[in-house]
């Protein structure tokens, strides 16, 4: 099978009032493997409002060329703007690979774009490979809440699509000695069809949780015992300059807002360190944070399964454990 | 408002165990769902229904045994259902079961009308992919909502919670849509006795390729752009580092100068 014409690989860096997402520039770190193997440019494309900033940071985290679409109408995500862009830029320069964040926004466009194009899309990869002989991208995700890992390819269509998921990857150093190319493209969306629209944002959350770019997260499940048992993971999480995560059974239960959930139906983190307390390790839960550099977990149950999956364990009782992990910090860095 | 609500008959996929031994799934005696997320979509179709009056269709895609997830759907207010069953639907992707629905929805709305919003879970639990949702909008060349957690209708456009990173948002969108749905504030009512009864002695209509208009090329596994190469369980980490001291303050301590030690904290 030939693909004739379809070349380089694209990350689609998706940008919230001028401000890209994180995970856009991790993607170059794989992005760059793949298309040095594949002999291909790296492009990152870049859609959203008042961009000149993060296309510069793109070239520095990696890419070759930016192709940047500026413009009102994509200052705040829109399905039907963002995938109209998209759709144009993939029929004019015709890339063989494209990657998405597995965000709620990649997770919506990707599929748009994929089903217009009638070409493959892989959900949510945790790991990207590439057949040499073939050019197929090996798509590695979980299913089965996590129980079963696939590796997908697409092997009869161009351009192969897949979404993947924050924290998986980690972004190079920024290297403001490198140069590339960024290219501006005007893609005029008829406003007729621009179908939805956002007509008010609520904040919910008294602070914005940022799982995805924090470098440190302690997160509590169903041994925190109940909202204010929470005092105490947020202690530690001040303490160490992180943010406070929870497992499914602690938001479930009512004891912490959603945007607090890490796991297969929460965020997937990546931190440097994260730090799990009162969670016995569900499938689920490791789902979202197993690509974490360091895990350590604290529980009172010796063969809880997280014991499996941390780098580091304590058994104990986590209302002892915590605060005295949080003063032995302080006085370390006295 | 006429109303459709895509469901899947999964296997409780938090209930499954992984042999020890291979190492491999242990799929039998795991119970089979509706999808917990279709569960929820159906809840805020029905309090649509129940505000501004209308029908709620099921449609499924599977086995004959997925009936048994349409019948649980109508104990808890849909009004009837579909079953989408061919050996040429066997093996689809996201791509080929969206395309699939998408046909299925417009041979449905020849007989009913059309359907003012498709309702879908965000993902299936046991797939995860949450693709179908957008691909079947795209079929259909109808606008999305994706990560929705309330609809409300309001002047014949819906206003739809959508989760975003920091709260949510309300998107306005006309009417046909697809709206895939996250886990509701409201638990999804339960059944009644009298509608478990109505439910099982609900015929529920089986369609078949033949059935419909629909080019069966781009259906199965024939028509799904992805291939599954391989599938494994995932490794297992165990090499943890376990600190069990005489107290907490002496394992406290334990763990901090070992990560000072490799330079983690």
């Amino acid at each position: 099978m030939s693909f004739e014409g379809y070349r380089d690989l694209w990350v689609f860096i998706e940008t919230h009032r001028g401000q890209a997402k994180s995970v856009g520039y991790e993607l170059l770190t794989p992005g760059r493997a793949l298309a040095d193997r594949a002999g291909y440019k790296l492009v990152a494309v870049i859609i959203g409002k008042n961009i000149g900033a993060a296309a510069a940071r793109a070239i520095e985290h990696g890419a070759d060329t930016a192709i940047v679409v500026d413009g009102d109408i994509y200052d705040v995500y829109n399905t039907d703007a963002v995938s109209l862009a998209l759709l144009a830029l993939i029929d004019k320069y015709k890339p063989d690979t494209v990657l998405f964040g597995a965000t709620n926004n990649g997770r919506d466009a990707g599929p748009r774009v994929a089903c217009a194009l009638k070409t493959g899309l892989t959900a949510d990869c945790t790991g990207l490979d590439i057949d040499a002989e073939t050019g197929n991208i090996l798509w590695t995700r979980p299913a089965f809440g996590g129980n079963l890992m696939a590796q997908i390819q697409c092997p009869d269509t161009r351009p192969q699509m897949g979404t993947v998921r924050p924290g998986v990857f980690k972004k190079t150093a920024p290297d403001a000695a490198r140069s590339g190319n960024v290219i501006s493209e005007d893609v005029s969306v008829d406003p007729a069809q621009i179908r939805t629209r956002v007509v008010d944002s609520i904040r919910e959350v008294a602070e914005a949780v940022n799982l995805d770019e924090a470098e440190i997260i302690v997160s509590g499940g169903r041994g925190v015992g109940g909202p204010e048992g929470f005092a105490a993971i947020r202690l530690l999480a001040d303490t160490l300059g992180g943010v406070v995560g929870a497992s499914r059974a602690a938001v479930d239960a009512g004891w912490i807002p959603h945007a607090h959930q890490v796991g297969q139906t929460g965020k997937t983190v990546g931190p440097k360190v994260y730090i799990a307390c009162g969670i016995s390790g569900a499938i689920q839960h490791l789902a979202g944070m197993s690509g974490s550099d360091t895990i350590i977990a604290v529980n009172r149950d010796p063969d809880a399964p997280i014991f499996e999956f941390a780098h580091y364990g304590i058994v104990g009782d986590l209302f002892e454990v915590i605060p005295r992990l949080a003063e032995e910090y302080r006085k370390m860095k006295a | 408002m006429n109303i459709l609500v895509c469901v899947k008959q999964v296997p409780d996929t938090t209930e499954i165990k992984i042999d020890p031994v291979t190492n491999t799934l242990i799929r039998e005696g795991v119970p089979s769902i509706v999808n917990t997320f279709d569960g929820y979509a159906l809840e805020i179709a029905a309090r649509v229904r129940d505000k501004n009056g209308g029908t709620i269709t099921i449609l499924t895609m599977g086995p004959e045994q997925a009936k048994k997830a349409i019948k649980e759907c109508l104990a808890v207010g849909a009004d009837k259902g579909v079953l989408l069953s061919d050996r040429a639907f066997g093996g689809s992707d996201t791509l080929a079961t969206s395309y699939v629905l998408s046909r299925a929805v417009r041979h449905l709305e020849g007989r009913l009308g059309c359907f003012d919003v498709v309702f879908c879970g965000k993902q299936a639990i046991d797939g995860d992919t949450g693709q179908v949702g957008p691909e079947l909008a795209a079929h259909l060349g109808r606008p999305q909502v994706t990560y929705a957690s309330d609809v409300e209708v309001v002047d014949g456009e819906l206003r739809v919670k959508r989760e975003s990173d920091e709260g949510y948002d309300i998107i306005s969108c006309p009417t046909p849509a697809v709206v895939t749905v996250v886990k509701t504030a409201y638990e999804p009512r339960n059944p009644t006795i009298k509608g478990k009864l109505a439910a099982n002695r609900a015929e529920i209509p089986t369609l078949t390729a033949a059935d419909f208009e629909i080019d069966t090329s781009l259906c199965g596994l024939n028509g799904s752009p992805t291939k599954v190469k391989k599938t494994y369980t995932p490794a297992r980490g165990g090499k943890v580092v376990k600190i069990q001291e005489s107290d907490a303050s002496k394992s406290a301590a334990a763990l901090m100068a070992m990560l000072s030690d490799a330079k983690i904290l």
